[in-house]
């Protein structure tokens, strides 16, 4: 399709980040950095079991220590805030320990000082005794077991869809999420071959390198909370329903974050920091340690059990996927991954009958959100696994099997919503074309042995979701955008500038980006889920294209023919005598879209767009110690038409390796709910020579009708097949399959020993 | 806790002293004594290297190294390497290449990489590598880094 609409060369631009002067310098602007006179420090005392009712907490000698301002517990929060309950799906969450404890290293208590040493000395004072519960850690048992996590589910009527588990009691399923198309069984009966197996996934962290900061002071209205926080319209709406304050009252203020990747979403410490301030009357800061961030979110572990009816000549007839998500204690988004994760469980894959349970399981492990892919890295991991296991046992190569399978344009998804601007076949076949998938491969020999594999997989956007944006041209012709989209490294201030130059028509370095400030910057629903370039780069563009009718139309009302070329500068300076006034043009962006029915999971409009993105793995094995080596990693994406090319390399080739991370090396060790590594030396996140020796990344020739000049979001796309293109490499290397993340070297050698008939002892 | 000392040393060229508590240590007195934000805490271990500087010409985790223990001697930051006017040539190798997402741990990379460019002008990728793996970033820019080491080489090579 030939698309005029770029006229001024500012979108498709590979443009440095605006900020890159201040991040190489070191004069970026983060939480982190920030001081508040008379502020006060925050040091948390943790709960050291995981499931258990407080019988004693004793904090008398931290308040008798020499420099504490304060100890404060749920007891005094409840003075000020009577529910002191938050989260995003439930409001299950108390800022401080109440009555019980669910997750190690839940916070009970809390230390203030004006020295953080001091506050941290004050911690080490606090006594608790508890009666220790079962604990549950395992999301397939706990969906039947007996112990409950929470007494009462408690949704927060924010999203209609879990109205109907208001005030369900005993049960850990937070939410149940169901899709039936076609009849499954009937389907299975007739089919050639019914292959069934399980993944399993593990529970991992963020790891944000600046750990979770906020800080709170109040003001002569209200209260001002600074946070690295990637949701600051939810966190002032969530913080003015706890303190029943209208939200004008609540500011939040958001500068550049040191990493976000979904570990900061909703509220996280913001309603702590927001409490205390109003308690001591005192400017606020709490900054994690390393450590206590993995107590604080998480990535959901998983186990999916699937199940497919498939003809002889490969085409999959049938799907049965029952997925299990181990949500921790608190609910968080959990059950938003549940469902809008849930909903795609089948793959992208073009399967008549198809019979999906996803379930959000509580347990009491520390709690799992949102994290790079929202669900879907889990899903594509047991769902491309599969494939290529159904691919080897009726001896189709893994590309062929897709090609046979793959959702074309046009064809109805699981829900019944028709595949469009979805290219998943471009992603395929590029995919192939780039791991020279139809040549030879040097396979090596003896104890090293080679083998390559590929994965890809699809997601929906999180939607309804509504993005507001500002544009202000000032009277000399330069102007601001305010926009509440958080750049926590992903690079969104400089797109956004360039969505805004290209409209005006000037060089995109000029446009000022006012970062996220509740009173300044207008509603942004959050930036997670690859959301930001379509919602806020159409709110952005429509504010633009707002500000530049407006500036037409003030060129004709101070008497300048149509069309005339004059500086603004002159516009304004005929309007208003001298150099005044601003003319500031606004947008507003929610896409259309249909809740899937409650009993189908059927709907005709399941998302807004789709994100398509597949990744080659070529692995070398060494037979004698289980080592894998990642020759080659190849990641091809579906993101529309790049707005900035370069960003748009960056985010694959960045996601692709924290992903690697995930699929190889992290993982949370948990003894008795204990986590046994919280530590970056107990907890390898991946560094320079873990990196493959050969990594790239292509995004396909597409265009989103409706995205912004074409685009729409990349973020997570590289996460997405990686895990399983790795285990299918290794599979074909060495002929043995693994089923659980991470795939280390010490799970492979007992699968080799196993393998060949020697199984080693645990 | 409350034992202090008087220590003297260079910052960034320029000698100045401070009152320090023994417990301090070398990042926290950067931060808050001399306003100075380009190393940061993060894994508090001396793992990720977010928290480098340069003390004596040799790159230390500020995170775990005593600010009583610098006294007398040169320390040197990011901050003190150029300023948002004129950059060090591995900064401008760093923007170029388009080598930091969050930017959060790129301070420790741009010193980590000028000591390795005045050790090994010319490293080779498996040098930069070998050099670099003490830093982390969980943006991922490693291929971006690399890019970078090599592109501030062939600058520093060409500036003579």
């Amino acid at each position: 399709m030939a698309v005029k609409e770029i006229q001024s060369g500012q979108v498709g631009r590979s443009l440095p980040r605006l900020e890159s002067a201040a991040k190489v310098t070191g004069h970026a602007d983060y939480v982190h950095n920030l001081r508040l006179p008379g502020m006060l420090h925050v040091k948390v005392f943790r709960s050291s079991i995981p499931h258990g009712r407080i019988r004693r907490l004793d904090v008398s000698a931290a308040k008798q220590l020499a420099g504490v301002h304060s100890v404060i517990t749920s007891d005094d929060i409840r003075t000020i805030i009577p529910e002191p309950y938050f989260g995003p799906a439930f409001h299950d969450q108390p800022i401080l320990a109440i009555d019980k404890v669910r997750h190690i290293g839940e916070p009970v208590a809390v230390v203030l000082a004006s020295d953080p040493h001091v506050a941290e000395e004050g911690v080490a004072l606090i006594q608790a005794e508890y009666d220790e519960l079962p604990g549950v850690y395992d999301e397939v048992a706990g969906a039947t077991a007996t112990t409950y996590v929470h007494d009462t589910l408690k949704p927060a009527g924010t999203f209609p869809d879990l109205k109907h588990l208001q005030g369900k009691s005993n049960t850990n399923i937070a939410l149940d999420y169901q899709l039936r198309r076609g009849d499954v069984e009937a389907a299975f009966a007739k089919a050639d071959h019914v292959f069934e197996h399980t993944f399993r996934t593990q529970q991992v962290m963020h790891v944000p390198l600046e750990p979770m900061v906020s800080a709170a002071e109040l003001t002569a209205t209200g209260l001002t909370i600074y946070t690295a926080s990637q949701s600051p319209s939810f966190v002032r709406i969530e913080i003015a329903r706890l303190l029943g304050w209208p939200e004008n009252k609540v500011r939040v203020k958001v500068p550049h974050l040191g990493g976000g990747f979904g570990a900061k979403l909703y509220v996280k410490l913001e309603a702590l920091v927001a409490a205390l301030a109003l308690l001591t009357r005192r400017p606020v800061k709490l900054s994690l340690r390393m450590d206590e961030q993995f107590f604080t979110i998480s990535k959901h572990a998983s186990t999916f059990k699937i199940k497919s009816g498939v003809t002889k000549d490969g085409k999959i007839v049938a799907r049965r996927c029952d997925v299990w998500w181990n949500g921790g204690a608190y609910a968080d988004i959990g059950p938003r991954v549940t469902q809008k994760s849930g909903f795609t469980a089948a793959g992208p894959y073009d399967i008549e009958n198809v019979h999906l349970d996803s379930f959000a399981v509580y347990t009491t492990r520390p709690p799992a959100g949102a994290l790079r892919g929202f669900g879907i890295p889990q899903l594509v991991w047991a769902y491309e696994s599969h494939t290529d296991l159904i691919a080897r046992a009726l001896d189709i190569d893994p590309v062929e099997i897709r090609r046979k399978n793959i959702l074309r344009e046009g064809r109805p998804q699981a829900t019944g919503t028709k595949m469009k601007d979805a290219a998943i076949e471009q992603v395929l076949e590029r995919l192939a074309a780039r791991m020279n998938w139809d040549r030879s491969f040097d396979r090596g020999a003896g104890t090293i042995r080679r083998g390559r594999g590929i994965g890809i997989g699809f997601k929906a956007v999180i939607a309804p979701t509504t993005s507001v944006a500002i544009v202000n041209v000032y009277a000399d012709g330069s102007c601001s955008l305010y926009c509440s989209t958080v750049d926590m490294g992903q690079g969104s201030d400089t797109i956004m500038a360039q969505i805004v130059a290209e409209v005006l028509n000037l060089p995109a370095e000029t446009v000022n980006v006012v970062h996220p400030d509740t009173d300044v910057t207008p509603y942004d629903m959050a930036t997670l889920g690859s959301r930001s370039t379509f919602h806020m780069g159409n709110a952005v563009r429509i504010a633009a294209e707002d500000a530049k009718a407006k500036l037409a139309a003030l060129a004709k009302e101070v008497g300048l023919p149509a069309g005339a070329n004059v500086p603004i500068s002159e516009i304004f300076k005929k309007k208003y005598g001298m150099q005044a006034g601003n003319v500031i043009g606004s947008g507003s962006f929610i896409p259309s879209y249909k809740s899937p029915d409650h009993e189908t999971g059927m709907t005709d409009n399941a998302t807004p767009f789709w994100m398509i993105g597949g990744t080659g793995a070529e692995v070398e094995i060494d037979t004698d110690t289980g080592d894998i080596k990642i020759l080659r990693i190849v990641n091809v994406a579906d993101c529309g038409t790049p707005i900035n090319p370069r960003i748009v390399d960056t985010q694959l080739s960045g996601g692709a390796i924290m992903q690697l991370g995930f699929t190889l090396t992290e993982e949370m060790q948990f003894d008795n709910g204990q986590l046994r590594n919280p530590t970056l030396a107990d907890y390898k996140i991946p560094g320079m020579r873990d990196m493959p020796t050969v990594m790239e990344n292509e995004a396909v020739a597409a265009r989103q009708h409706d995205g912004p000049f074409g685009a729409k979001g990349v973020g997570e796309s590289a996460t997405f097949g990686l895990s399983p293109a790795i285990a299918n490499a290794i599979h074909d290397a060495v002929g043995v399959r693994l089923t659980e993340l991470p795939l280390t070297p010490e799970r492979l050698y007992r699968a080799l020993a196993a393998a060949n008939g020697k199984p080693l002892k645990d | 806790m409350s034992n202090t000392r008087q220590i003297n040393f260079t910052l960034n060229g320029t000698p100045v002293s401070a009152e320090v508590g023994t417990h301090l240590s070398l990042v926290e007195l950067l931060r808050e004594k001399f306003d100075l934000f380009g190393a940061r805490e993060s894994c508090a271990q001396g793992l990720c290297g977010c928290c480098t500087v340069l003390l004596d010409g040799q790159a230390v985790s500020g995170c775990l190294y005593l600010a009583a223990l610098a006294d007398g001697a040169k320390i040197d930051t990011v901050e003190g390497l150029g300023t948002r006017d004129t950059l060090d040539p591995v900064q401008e190798a760093f923007i170029e290449a388009g080598a930091f997402q969050c930017g959060f741990c790129t301070p420790g990379f741009v010193l980590m990489t000028k000591q390795l460019l005045d050790e090994n002008p010319n490293p080779s990728e498996d040098d930069i590598r070998h050099y670099l793996s003490g830093n982390l970033c969980r943006c991922g820019a490693y291929p971006e880094i690399i890019a970078a080491v090599k592109a501030a080489s062939a600058k520093r090579k060409a500036a003579g």
